[in-house]
């Protein structure tokens, strides 16, 4: 390095098309380094408990709750369609297959992209406002194996356990009116209910919960990282954090149905 | 490359920075900055808001690279290290934040523990514990171990994040305005503290500030950042005794306003 020339302002197609390329390599960048920081010691196991903490125990009263009511909703909303085919018994099966399948990856991870993905960028956001992540640089600490790696990890492992409470939950609030119209025993309730359901759905339902918690936990890390401007930028953090979580969730989960119905398929 | 430390003669720039040039898209801070910083001496730089004091030692610490010049520190040239051995580089290095920078959710404990416990594992529980206690004493501040940064002053905020920096006994100390937002009486203290690292820890400094009594106090030499380079170098006493209306009026706005 000697020359004293700064180097001139060039876009290759637009400055909002490099705008995009360049946060989209970005995030490329970023994810590479969690694959590459995860499993390189040492390791902030700590850290790690105090996330899974914060996102599971944390999050499990508000999930339990949203399942129980999903759960007696959808039976008592849908009960009127089958009663008028005769076909109440079938109630069981088709409100097991909903939330399994679908409802609770689906739910658990958006109620989890508000509550967990805006902490996490909030919390980032304003450590790197506030210079606290420069700190941990400067004192030769790995601010993304501590900050980054510990949440996303979290999100992974804590998300597809709090989608299984709210199965089990869910069912129980369906089971709770069905038991009040129908009396029917708890134990016939749930045979009926997984009469329809194959190991293949859990298989489905457990990548989807995987994937949903990964992307929770990296859109947040990522949105918090890359904040700026003071209280503002934090703001935003957790906005976008949100937004783009919600809007990669439903991607995906049209992916993974798509590609899960596909190779059943064949 | 020669390494450089704590034995190194005085008169051998620990920190050597020659035509620094660095841009935040067309901002062009720094235009060919160039300083040595010999051993054991505390050299304050002064400049107005703006000017690249702060982006000054982060390069330094290697938290920003230049975008033209030679940047050494202690002997390594920062531009050219691995990310191994700039962490290595960096326990070496004490930075002081203007915010101070402690981690809001951790106490005083776990904010002085953090570096502790990441880059000097072989140390037992005891020996932390002494080492944490020792910084607070150091700064004056041992009452505060169990409170939360959200529980102290501003000025109790700038000696913890000191002493936070000092627990891994740098050979250079990086101050970042460190009397900024305080009243005069505490940012009298804090100058008398950053005199008594030097004098304790044996520690090369540069201090950035535009306070000219912290710059006076603490700088044994003083360095007027502006346009991008250094203007002019020398004692606080040398430095204003120039006439040159640029400096003066420099002197004029911190002791008459």
């Amino acid at each position: 390095m000697s020359s004293g020339n700064f180097p001139k302002e060039k876009f290759l197609l637009s400055r909002g098309l490099d705008d995009f390329f360049a946060s989209l390599y970005r995030m490329v960048v970023f994810i590479a380094r969690f694959f590459k920081e995860v499993f390189r010691p040492p390791f902030e196991f700590n850290e790690i408990i105090r996330q899974c903490y914060d996102v599971g125990y944390k999050s499990l009263s508000l999930i339990c709750l949203t399942a129980f009511i999903t759960g007696l909703v959808f039976t008592k909303q849908s009960r009127p369609s089958l009663a008028e085919f005769g076909a109440t018994s079938w109630l069981p099966s088709l409100v097991a297959i909903a939330i399994l399948k679908a409802l609770a990856p689906l739910v658990t991870a958006l109620i989890c992209a508000g509550k967990v993905g805006s902490n996490i960028g909030a919390e980032l956001g304003s450590m790197k406002v506030s210079e606290q992540i420069e700190a941990m640089e400067v004192s030769a600490t790995n601010p993304f194996k501590f900050l980054v790696v510990s949440r996303i990890l979290a999100t992974t492992i804590m998300i597809p356990i709090l989608a299984f409470f709210f199965g089990g939950i869910g069912l129980y609030g369906s089971f709770v009116d069905v038991h009040m119209h129908e009396n029917t025993s708890f134990v016939l309730f749930f045979e009926a209910a997984f009469e329809k359901i194959q190991f293949a759905d859990f298989y489905v339902s457990i990548i989807k919960t995987i994937v949903f918690g990964f992307t929770i936990g990296t859109v947040g890390c990522i949105q918090g990282y890359k904040a700026t401007q003071g209280t503002v930028g934090v703001g935003r953090a957790a906005n976008s954090a949100v937004v783009i979580s919600m809007f990669l969730i439903f991607i995906e989960e049209v992916l993974i149905v798509t590609i899960a119905n596909a190779i059943r398929a064949i | 490359m020669q390494d450089l430390n704590k034995t190194t003669p005085e008169k051998y720039p620990i920190i050597s920075l020659k035509g620094v040039y660095k841009a935040f898209e067309s901002n062009e801070v720094l235009r060919g900055a160039t300083l040595e910083v010999m051993r054991g001496e505390n050299v304050a730089v002064l400049g107005r808001s703006g000017t690249g004091k702060s982006v000054l030692i982060k390069i330094v610490s290697g938290m920003l690279m230049a975008d033209a010049g030679d940047v050494e520190v202690l002997g390594q040239d920062v531009e050219r290290l691995s990310l191994k051995e700039l962490q290595a580089l960096r326990l070496r290095i004490g930075f002081s934040f203007q915010s101070s920078a402690l981690y809001d959710s951790m106490t005083v404990r776990e904010n002085l523990m953090f570096p502790l416990v990441r880059n000097k594992r072989h140390l037992t529980k005891k020996e932390k514990d002494a080492a944490v206690e020792s910084v607070l004493d150091a700064v004056g501040l041992l009452q505060t171990l169990k409170q939360f940064p959200s529980e102290l002053s501003g000025g109790q905020r700038k000696r913890i994040g000191i002493a936070r920096t000092l627990i891994l006994q740098p050979e250079i100390m990086l101050y970042d305005e460190p009397t900024a937002g305080l009243d005069p009486i505490t940012s009298t203290e804090i100058n008398a503290l950053i005199n008594q690292v030097q004098e304790q820890y044996k520690t090369t400094a540069i201090i950035i500030t535009h306070d000219l009594a912290c710059a006076k106090s603490t700088g044994n030499r003083v360095a007027i950042l502006l346009d991008g380079v250094f203007y002019k170098t020398g004692t606080f006493e040398e430095v204003f005794a120039d006439k040159d209306p640029r400096i003066q009026g420099f002197y004029d706005y911190n002791f008459t306003q």
